[in-house]
């Protein structure tokens, strides 16, 4: 038994889950406060990442300020998206919705292999050291970055819900739309608040991963990785959707392990995920923190 | 009522039969007919090319009908559809170089097996609702392309398997134009099985649970029996197209049956018209044209400005599925019904034509 790669694994899946996580509670809280499953959650990502290797490169930004910019971007790219696209789609049945999603991630796609090409290209480098040694383990100063920025996202999100004016808002609209509508909230304002959100935490975790392994059309798949985690948490729980990104995040390397050490089946890793995913619906199809449906006639 | 020639200026049913009769007039009868002999004479009349899309719209709309009957029909929604599609592709392609069963069986008995994969794949189903079954149909389409590429004793793996020509009692059909009846006498048979599945009580259980599941599962509608069994029937029918795609190409691999064909699919039956059989033909033809008419518009700008500021012809493939989510877009804010409800409207106007109010 590799101890050594298993425990490289686990740090790996651990970093990886708590991107997933942070995916997954973005997308969750457009479910929470639209009532939408957003399948262009990947692509937010992908389009985030994007500006910031454009602003950074072509224009040659430092990035203490193209990330900034880069936010703006997105956070007013959600709250237009919200409005032209989604908002036509209110009353309509879930089936318009999700396609208008899955609709959107087409776009989104396609338009960005359109401008900046199908290759993989790398972010500039960020920082100067390389490596840092943590209890004799070698762990790469990106993976740390991404670890701490992961946390200071769930941290920000945690104290937006509970203690921010607008946050209480927000989890008054998810409870109920009525109610809060007639305590004088804009639910319109509060729907686009959720996208313009939901984009700008996306990007966050988008340029993370761009810093870490580079932008290509491939980041996209980070969007799908999310129902599982999502699924897995409970979809209208947000500390649900970062457990369950963390253990799919650990699950998929611990696949990875055990592959390439026993099996030898090979790419057991992209597809566990989807495994687990099915034995959650068929077991447990609300997850680990979600609210059970019950309906009365 | 079927003595009828001209559409009537009301509804003068008096009985269920009058109402649920395919043809309410027997011009519409005869102008169906005419148009599948018209349809016959294709083949000698248009060039290969044109030959090719007739083939792909049949083969598409087969596929599309069956995801028609869980989306349009039944309410569920399935992203997985064109791994089914695949998977019929496969099992036709394996069971004739395998088992040697000649290709006029094998392609219903892909029907078979893809549908019986499409009830594993619909016992979630049985369970879940709207969005719960989408992410599980989006599941099966990454395990069943995870499959493809694993199970090499099935489909090759990486090298492509090979599809024998079609085949009929020893008697080898060659190229598309006598392959183009093989395709037309299967969509008639699907689209006529299809038509009068919705008239039965069966269709009209599966269209139940669409406009309201709580109301018919208290009516005495088994919603499991009924919410797989239209998983079944869609996988049927995409193990069809999907084996008739297999013996047209003559070669399957494992390009194509995507997630992103999955999108073009569930396109096909949102622009044609969700619940309507004629409306999927539509929606096909639509999509199979869309990138070709595209293809033809950029060769069309060749050199022109536009040309150089959009750089078509590196672009073209991207352009190309930008329109596919742009029109789904406008089709589903704009047109939610599709086009079965411009055609009827069309049909309303000219009924009354000179004296329209």
């Amino acid at each position: 038994m590799n101890t050594q790669l298993l425990i490289q694994l686990l740090v790996n899946g651990l970093v990886v889950g708590t991107l997933y996580g942070v995916v997954a509670m973005s997308f969750v809280l457009i479910y929470k406060a639209t009532q939408v499953v957003n399948f262009a959650q990947g692509e937010l990502l992908l389009v985030g990442a994007w500006v910031c290797w454009w602003l950074l490169t072509k224009y040659q930004v430092p990035f203490y300020l193209g990330m900034p910019i880069t936010l703006v971007f997105m956070f007013l790219f959600g709250i237009a998206i919200q409005i032209v696209i989604l908002r036509p789609m209110i009353g309509e049945p879930i089936i318009s919705v999700i396609m208008v999603t899955i609709a959107l991630s087409t776009v989104f796609s396609a338009l960005m292999k359109w401008m900046f090409g199908v290759n993989l290209q790398p972010f500039p480098r960020i920082f100067q050291t390389q490596n840092v040694n943590i209890l004799g383990l070698q762990v790469q100063t990106v993976y740390l970055m991404s670890l701490a920025v992961s946390v200071a996202m769930m941290v920000g999100m945690a104290w937006f819900f509970r203690l921010s004016k607008y946050g209480l808002a927000m989890r008054a609209t998810a409870f109920n739309q009525q109610v809060a509508q007639s305590l004088g909230i804009s639910v319109k304002s509060v729907f686009a608040m959720a996208w313009a959100i939901s984009a700008t935490v996306s990007a966050v975790a988008g340029v993370v991963v761009a810093v870490v392994n580079g932008v290509s059309a491939g980041l996209s798949a980070y969007g799908v990785k999310v129902f599982p985690a999502a699924i897995l948490g409970g979809l209208d729980s947000v500390g649900g959707a970062v457990l369950g990104g963390i253990i799919i995040g650990l699950l998929e390397n611990v696949a990875h392990f055990l592959d390439s050490e026993y099996l030898h089946w090979g790419n057991l890793y992209e597809i566990a995920p989807f495994y687990a995913l099915i034995i959650i619906l068929m077991i447990k199809p609300y997850g680990l923190f979600g609210t059970k449906d019950i309906e009365r006639v | 009522m079927a003595g009828q020639t001209l559409i009537p200026a009301g509804d003068f049913r008096t009985s269920y039969a009058a109402d649920t009769t395919v043809f309410p007039t027997t011009t519409s009868r005869n102008a169906m007919i005419a148009g599948i002999v018209l349809v016959c004479f294709a083949p000698h009349v248009v060039n290969e090319y044109i030959l090719s899309l007739l083939i792909q719209i049949g083969i598409f709309g087969i596929a599309a009908l069956g995801l028609n009957i869980v989306v349009g029909f039944t309410g569920q929604i399935s992203i997985g559809h064109a791994a089914f599609f695949g998977f019929g592709a496969f099992t036709s392609a394996y069971l004739s170089n395998r088992f040697g069963i000649p290709v006029f069986f094998c392609i219903p008995l892909a029907g078979v097996v893809t549908a019986a994969v499409g009830l594993v794949f619909g016992l979630p189903a049985a369970r879940l609702k709207g969005l719960y079954l989408a992410i599980a149909t989006l599941a099966a389409q990454y395990i069943l392309l995870d499959f493809f590429a694993r199970a090499e004793w099935f489909t090759g793996g990486s090298v492509p398997a090979s599809a024998e020509p079609f085949s009929i009692f020893g008697y080898m059909l060659r190229g598309d134009k006598q392959y183009f009846y093989v395709v037309l006498a299967y969509v008639i048979v699907c689209y006529l099985l299809v038509t009068n599945l919705i008239r039965s009580r069966d269709g009209r259980a599966l269209v139940a649970v669409r406009d309201h599941y709580l109301s018919a599962e208290i009516m005495g509608i088994n919603l499991t029996k009924y919410r797989t069994l239209s998983f079944g029937l869609a996988a049927f029918f995409a193990g069809v197209g999907g084996a008739l795609y297999a013996h047209y190409n003559q070669v399957v691999s494992n390009e194509g049956f995507g997630i992103d064909r999955s999108i073009i699919f569930l396109a096909m039956i949102i622009i044609g018209g969700l619940g309507s059989i004629m409306g999927t033909l539509m929606g096909t033809a639509f999509m199979v044209l869309l990138p070709e008419s595209m293809e033809w518009l950029s060769v069309a700008l060749r050199d022109s400005p536009i040309d150089q500021f959009l750089g078509l012809k590196n672009n073209i493939a991207f352009l190309r599925e930008m329109a596919i989510g742009v029109i789904i877009i406008v089709f589903l804010v704009f047109e939610p019904d599709g086009l079965a409800h411009r055609w009827r409207q069309i049909k309303a106007y000219w009924k009354l034509y000179p004296f329209s109010h």
